[in-house]
């Protein structure tokens, strides 16, 4: 069988299938694998794209699907910071912590508090989606616009979710990073991704990078065979990591869809996209210690369009302190920001330069409150855009973060509607991030497995 | 297989995923998800051993079913 696409839920989802003994051929577009789990070096640096903390299920995750090895790596970031007009805050942002400043800094009752927690964490993806993340916060917390900022900002930098999806998309996703707080890989993406590669290699996977899967081969509808390279490669069943629209209408095709698939699926909005600001610091300079992750907003209140303006009122700040990769005497800074893709797309390419250099400027604006002397240890600056993103991914207007959650019918439909034929990774908010996606890949695999056995 | 060689074969598919777990204390009609500090992703993981391991196909409809170690053993009798 193949796998198309090597981001996290492609990986999980291919090493999964090879430890269970199927012939697996893993094709990435790309020359790294990885995906959206990437990392780059330039200059002497490292920087990692989308390492800014996961939740403490990726122990779990990694050591179940993956290796002791890698379980072993993940440690926790301790220093979260929030700093907006409303209020500054140093957290760990975990239940204990989270609740003990509701109800000392902000004045919540207990009880809300108990409650709401409760709430979230009860969820489950098939529950009532009719429910708001709005109506929910305006239910415990009424006209406590700072209470919602505490509680929403970090899920909307997290993944680009509003105050409009379905509250269980927040609940779930707030309650994986409620349970212990906000976890990292010591060694970093790249040691990740080596590791990984590893370990599928030992489970006997075949990878190809720099493989573009052109077209997926029906017959009888069913998949047959993947055009890779302009060549056919015949399989029993695929599993796209590619962005769900793109998957569903150039990589299959609607031709090949029953109509009452196709249809429903071109109404599924993608998620938005991000900007980043790569800062690296120059050989032998040392930043002090002013926390692992700050979310830095000048807006007055908290509003998710805010978070994707341009230029930008709110980012996010991860600094990489040389612990991040031990024995690499080095620190980086990365900036993270919502963006839309129409913010940046039909630029001359005289704007989009001075557009990417506007929004490293103000990242470095910004950045001189916490250290007024930055500009002169920076000897790297780079910034993406959702064009970057949608160039190095191949996904649709470079969406970071899948399909909004309608997206997940349409992922979890395809196989009735192509025999053979499945998606794994980014959708619907929830299986997002790199714990979403990988464990997406553990649920797709057991699916592509049972159906093989089948077959 | 009877009751208890069934109890058995479940007691062993749970030591394999979650492995730091004390189940000396476990209680047979008690959900196995708050004794155990099993999630979702435990479940699904369960339903697959069964599966490789026994032949056992759970739709997803029984999950339900799989709730403590009692009433697992009730849903799996016969099946296995
Ligand atoms: C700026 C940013 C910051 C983030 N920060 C975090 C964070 O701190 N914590 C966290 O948990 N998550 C974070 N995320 C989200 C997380 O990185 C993603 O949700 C996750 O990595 C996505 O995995 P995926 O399986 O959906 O695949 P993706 O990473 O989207 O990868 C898909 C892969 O498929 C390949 N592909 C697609 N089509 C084809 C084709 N036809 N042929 C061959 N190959 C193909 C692509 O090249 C790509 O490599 C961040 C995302 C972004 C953009």
């Amino acid at each position: 069988m193949i796998v198309v696409g090597s981001g996290l839920g492609g990986l999980t989802c291919a090493n999964r299938l090879a430890k269970f003994g199927r012939k697996v051929l893993l094709v990435e577009q790309h020359f790294e694998l990885g995906g959206l789990a990437a990392y780059f070096r330039r200059k002497g640096h490292i920087f990692d794209v989308s390492l800014h903390g996961f939740p403490y299920g990726m122990v779990k995750t990694c050591r179940k699907y993956w290796t002791k090895e890698i379980a072993d790596a993940i440690v926790q970031i301790k220093r979260i910071i929030f700093d907006n007009p409303q209020f500054k805050i140093e957290t760990t942002f975990d239940t204990e912590d989270f609740t003990r400043k509701l109800i000392k800094d902000f004045g919540v009752a207990r009880e809300t508090t108990e409650e709401f927690f409760r709430f979230c964490a009860g969820m489950n993806f098939y529950d009532d989606q009719t429910t708001t993340t709005r109506e929910m916060f305006e239910r415990f917390f009424p006209g406590r616009s700072d209470v919602v900022r505490f509680l929403m900002e970090p899920i909307t930098y997290a993944n680009g979710s509003t105050l409009d999806e379905p509250a269980i998309t927040y609940g779930i996703v707030f309650s994986n990073f409620m349970s212990k707080g906000v976890f990292t890989v010591e060694g970093g993406t790249d040691w990740l991704i080596d590791k990984m590669r590893e370990e599928l290699e030992r489970n006997g996977c075949d990878i190809m990078v720099r493989a573009t899967a052109e077209k997926i081969l029906c017959e009888n509808g069913r998949v047959a065979a993947v055009r890779i390279n302009g060549k056919a490669v015949q399989t029993k069943s695929v599993v796209s990591n590619g962005n769900l629209p793109r998957t569903v209408f150039e990589l299959i095709g609607a031709e090949n869809l029953p109509a009452d698939f196709a249809q429903p699926s071109a109404q599924v909005r993608l998620s938005t996209s991000n900007c980043q600001v790569f800062l690296g610091i120059r050989e032998g300079e040392t930043i002090p210690d002013i926390g692992d992750l700050i979310f830095h907003s000048t807006a007055p209140e908290f509003a998710p369009d805010l978070y994707m303006g341009k230029p930008p009122v709110s980012r996010s700040f991860s600094i990489y302190y040389p612990k991040t990769r031990p024995g690499v005497d080095r620190y980086a800074i990365v900036s993270s920001l919502g963006a839309r893709y129409e913010d940046w797309d039909g630029l001359s390419p005289e704007e989009y330069k001075r557009d990417k250099q506007m929004l490293i400027d103000n990242t470095l604006d910004v950045l001189e409150s916490y250290l007024p002397d930055i500009r002169s240890k920076v000897d790297y600056a780079e910034a993406a855009t959702p064009k970057t993103f949608e160039r190095y991914t191949g996904h649709q207007r470079g969406a970071t973060f899948g399909t909004k959650f309608e997206g997940l019918k349409m992922s979890e439909n395809l196989p009735k509607a192509l025999g053979g034929m499945f998606h794994t990774g980014s959708a619907a908010i929830i299986m997002s991030g790199w714990l979403g996606a990988a464990n997406y890949g553990v649920i797709v695999g057991n699916n592509v497995e049972q159906y093989l056995d089948k077959a | 297989m009877d009751r208890e060689e069934i109890r058995e074969a479940v007691l062993a598919i749970i030591a394999d995923i979650a492995p730091d777990e004390d189940f000396d204390s476990l209680k047979d009609d008690e959900p196995l998800r708050d004794q155990l500090g099993l999630d979702s992703m435990d479940f699904l993981d369960i339903v697959m051993e069964l599966r490789k391991q026994h032949k056992v196909e759970v739709p997803e409809d029984d999950y339900k079913e799989l709730i403590s170690l009692t009433s697992t053993v009730n849903y799996l009798e016969g099946k296995m």
